[in-house]
């Protein structure tokens, strides 16, 4: 999933070192210090400690910021799945090995099962609901239609979000580079081959 | 009343004609020289868009007003006396609303994670701190786990007496060793085959003969790993109507199970699968789960959503059977068979049905007149096992066809040619083994075993496949044509991915010749008509025919409205395209909308039933095969597939797009089966040590090999429209196949299942290679 991922330390991005110290320090009840939450906290200063309660705070999804009530605690598969019904996006594994979860997060897809969801707070997060636009797929959903790159359709969105953010960063990706974009995203139903051909059609409209 | 019709049956284009019986209102069956519209091509699914923009709503979606969670207590001990449970604080916990014991005490535990204790709360944070504060006191006892083990004379006895009549392993499938058959210790069995067959004869056919190949093999425990765990959304509409949303593979059969456990008619339970996130053969039955949903709501006067998390689905969601075969062929010096003892054990850990089917292969893919089988259920104190995709087939495939194979290696015979002179008549899988052996370039494998020079070695291997033809009678295809000149099919057949909803439209608009775009599917729904459970790859082959059977009475009542308007008899009337017009006046035509609106009322619905079959077919029809290319390291002991090439009949393909993703699903299937899965348990706790899909590894998008299908179209002309189902027997080879190709790569066998490097460097140790 990780592997598209822009990995410079200097972009205000969240590399997977600073995404996993993230996770770590705020799971033991500081949601602060991570260098993510200074970036954009509304209302929020960088000392300030959130929870262990509610908190208010908005966050920035398919471009909209919606305004959510969370703990600390929560995470925001949890947050997008229950509290807003955006159940596109699935769990299944709760611990970041399945990639069906996956969002898209300033430009860097994330297992959203283990990013919790005050350490979203400033960032662009994108999810499978926001593809279509205005009844009109992503080019990359009609393709895997075309393709049947789906089957039981569980994995399918998290799937869709690695091949699209591969698709933003690499408009021309070979098969080993496509493998990699979804290797963090388990398909039991194995219909990796039509997800390959959903990707590669794509790029060859492109050139 | 019954006609005569002739039909051209046969493989591909290789037809012959032959007579069969069908009643007076069916349609003539869809034979090899029909022409299709719809039917065979390759259709993007109807449920393409809901599944791709995340719309598609499965039970895990599933979110009701005042909705609680519910989360189960689970015994960490493999065998244990549940004595007491102290619920107090869990109960007053905030935000708890109910806690359940699941049985009686004292609780007999045969399994570590068998549920012990529900909660239903607020919210799953809530449920899970209540279940921190549940006391259990139990009394531990020793356990047995691992088929060996169990089958000690000294073993503790999961069972004191005998063992349950039936376990999940036997749900639907059948092919358990009955209870009616003996026990001893953890053994039950054996059952054996053929009914009269004779140890004495085919020991002395052994002795005798001139070549035989002996060997143990060894398969482990895998888990289904649906992405979708198993789990329902339970709703009581009143005291005694209950609506469940389910994740199953058959919403009947999961309704008659709440039914028969909560005392309710069947008709005031209502089953819903709108989609589901994959069953594999794990998902038939209401599960403790379910039955504690129902229990926690009808408590609590709320909807209870419960469903496994990742660790139980893998610790407590069924699995297949790990198994133990000992296995001798024996060949004469032409390479002829003369003789296959096969002695089997496979363990559902505490169920039954651990040694369901593992004797098929062995009797259904070669000709051979002495034969001796043994299939025997051995109980283990480990979670129960279930039907999985193709039961017991991966398994006994994985110890016959790497016999087989060692045994064309013994008496110098390609392994192909060997298998072709053995193979029972079959056209379908002779016509198979050419096809696949040119697409796979078969002329090209070294005859030599281990030949590359360098550490990475190549190598090739092929097996055999075999899955059946069953169905199942009775289900029934509403059809509803409106006066807008709308088509709405339903049924409660559920889509477990396999693509049935398109199906079902595409055969729909075939026989009305109008568009698939045409007709809208309602599926998913146990208060619909009788739909088939999907298992034993029934779920096409059972309701297509009545699909078609509705559309072609709909036909004829549209015929009847058309002949009104013409005003002469409906007989006198013909459809083309969805146009009627009276026989011999084709240039005043009706068009379907036309007609549709000189409906009488509003609508008019038709019933298609799912009979039985014109004329019987062999069940033991369905053949398939694959070819596998490998590379293994042999410094690092890595086996890496390059290529599989899959050869697979399932009668009149219907949609050849979905039946590739099927095929291909299959292939991945069974290279992680091969490779990489093993369920653990810990052999001094009990409790699984792998439950999570980090460790516990399925194949993922950089272990997947080129792969190659062709599929034969095969016409039987039993049914309306001739469809067999995929699903089971593109995964049956997999693993057979990959141990050939690792033998001709590394010239040692690997007997035992996952391959995995530890195995590989092993072997090639004892070679002396390493």
């Amino acid at each position: 999933m990780s592997q598209n991922r822009k990995e410079s330390e200097d972009t205000p991005d969240i590399s997977r070192r600073s995404f996993l110290k993230g996770v770590g320090i705020a799971s033991i009840g500081v949601a602060v210090g991570s260098g993510i939450t200074s970036e954009g906290v509304e209302g929020h200063s960088a000392s300030e400690v959130l929870g262990p309660n509610k908190n208010k705070f908005s966050l920035s999804i398919n471009g909209k910021d919606i305004s959510v009530e969370a703990e600390p605690r929560q995470t925001l598969a949890e947050i997008l799945r229950d509290h807003l019904q955006m159940t596109g996006t699935k769990t299944a594994c709760e611990r970041g090995a399945c990639g069906a979860c996956t969002v898209v997060m300033n430009g860097n897809t994330v297992p959203s099962c283990m990013t919790l969801a005050v350490d979203a707070i400033g960032a662009e997060l994108e999810t499978i609901e926001g593809l279509e636009k205005e009844g009109e797929l992503h080019p990359i959903q009609q393709s895997f239609v075309d393709h049947d790159a789906l089957q039981c359709g569980f994995c399918t969105p998290g799937m869709i979000m690695s091949c699209k953010n591969l698709l933003d960063q690499n408009p021309s990706p070979n098969l080993e580079e496509i493998k990699l974009a979804v290797s963090g995203n388990l398909c039991r139903c194995g219909t990796y081959p039509k997800v390959f051909e959903a990707v590669s059609a794509l790029k060859n409209k492109g050139e | 009343m019954a006609k005569d019709v002739e039909l051209h049956v046969g493989v591909g284009k290789d037809l012959s004609t032959m007579t069969t019986k069908i009643p007076d209102n069916a349609p003539r069956p869809w034979d090899g020289k029909y022409q299709t519209k719809h039917i065979g091509k390759r259709v993007t699914r109807i449920d393409g868009k809901a599944k791709a923009t995340g719309k598609a709503k499965y039970t895990f979606d599933i979110q009701l007003p005042g909705m609680l969670h519910g989360q189960f207590v689970r015994c960490p001990y493999p065998s244990a006396i549940v004595e007491s449970v102290d619920t107090v604080a869990a109960e007053a916990y905030p935000g708890v609303k109910a806690v359940m014991l699941v049985s009686k005490l004292p609780m007999t535990i045969r399994h570590a994670d068998q549920e012990v204790v529900a909660i239903a709360a607020t919210s799953p944070h809530i449920a899970n701190e209540a279940a921190k504060l549940i006391k259990i006191k139990y009394t531990k006892k020793p356990f047995v786990l691992g088929i060996e083990n169990a089958m000690s004379d000294t073993a503790p006895l999961v069972f004191k007496s005998q063992g349950p009549k039936k376990g999940a392993g036997d749900d639907l499938h059948g092919g358990a060793v009955k209870k009616s058959n003996s026990q001893k210790g953890n053994i039950r069995g054996p059952r054996i085959t053929p009914t009269d067959a004779s140890i004495e004869k085919v020991d002395e056919k052994l002795q005798n003969c001139a070549s035989v190949v002996e060997a143990t093999y060894q398969t482990q425990v895998q888990t289904h790993s649906a992405l979708e765990t198993h789990g329902v959304v339970a709703k009581w509409e009143d005291d005694d109507h209950l609506t469940v949303w389910a994740s199953t593979q058959s919403t009947f059969v999961t309704r008659n199970d709440f039914a028969t456990r909560l005392e309710l008619p069947q008709a005031n339970v209502r089953v819903i699968t709108e989609h589901m996130g994959g069953g594999f053969g794990a998902k038939f039955r209401a599960g403790v789960f379910g039955i504690m949903a129902a229990k926690l709501a009808k408590k609590t006067q709320s909807p209870v959503k419960l469903m496994h998390n990742r660790r139980e689905e893998h610790a407590s969601g069924g699995n297949r059977p790990d198994t133990l075969q000992k296995l001798a062929i024996g060949c004469d010096k032409d390479g002829t068979l003369s003789a296959i003892k096969l002695h089997s054990y496979g363990s559902c850990g505490m169920a039954t049905g651990g040694a369901s089917k593992l004797a098929w292969p062995a009797k259904n893919i070669y000709q051979c007149d002495d034969v001796y089988l043994e299939e025997s259920d051995v109980f283990t104190h480990s979670s129960p096992g279930t039907a999985f995709r193709a039961p017991g087939h991966p398994q006994g495939a994985f110890a016959l066809e790497q016999t087989i194979d060692e045994l064309a290696y013994k008496v110098n015979i390609d392994p192909l040619e060997f298998r072709k002179k053995n193979s029972l008549h079959h056209k379908v899988r002779q016509a198979e083994y050419e096809v696949g052996a040119k697409k796979f370039g078969w002329d090209k494998r070294n005859p030599k075993v281990a030949a590359d020079k360098g550490v990475i070695k190549r190598g090739v291997g092929m097996a055999n496949s075999v899955w059946y033809y069953f169905y199942m009678t009775g289900f029934q295809a509403t059809i509803e044509v409106h006066n807008d000149g709308s088509v709405e099919l339903m049924n409660g057949v559920q889509d477990l991915g396999t693509g049935i909803r398109t199906i079902l439209a595409m055969v729909v608009a075939e026989e009305l010749g109008l568009e698939i775009a045409d007709i809208k599917i309602r599926i998913g729904d146990s208060t619909l008509g009788y739909g088939p459970a999907s298992g034993g790859s029934q779920t096409t082959g059972g309701i297509t025919p009545a699909a078609r059977d509705a559309a072609y009475l709909a036909k004829m009542k549209m015929k009847e409205v058309a002949a009104t308007a013409f005003s002469v008899e409906a007989k006198d009337i013909e459809c083309d395209s969805a146009k009627f017009f009276v026989k011999g006046k084709p240039e005043n035509v009706m068009t379907w909308k036309q007609v549709a609106a000189r409906i009488p009322g509003d609508k008019f619905m038709v019933i298609g039933e799912r009979k039985k079959d014109h004329h019987t077919i062999d069940p033991a029809t369905v053949a398939g095969m694959q070819f596998a290319e490998v590379e293994v390291d042999t410094e690092t002991g890595v086996v890496k597939v390059n290529r599989v090439v899959a050869v697979h009949d399932c009668g009149r393909p219907m949609n050849r797009l979905t039946l590739e993703s099927q095929i291909n699903g299959g292939v991945i299937q069974g290279i992680s089966y091969a490779l990489f899965e093993d369920r653990i348990l810990d052999r001094n706790y009990g409790m699984m040590v792998n439950p999570n899909l980090e460790q516990y590894k399925i194949a993922g998008s950089m272990d997947v090999p080129e792969i190659d299908i062709e599929i034969m179209d095969v016409h039987h002309g039993c049914s309306s429209t001739g469809a067999i189902g995929i699903g089971e027997p593109a995964t049956v080879p997999t693993a057979a196949a990959i141990a050939n190709a690792v033998y001709h790569a590394i010239g040692v066998r690997i007997r035992e299942l996952p391959i995995t490097p530890d195995k590989v460097l092993k072997a090639l140790a004892s070679k002396g290679d390493k």
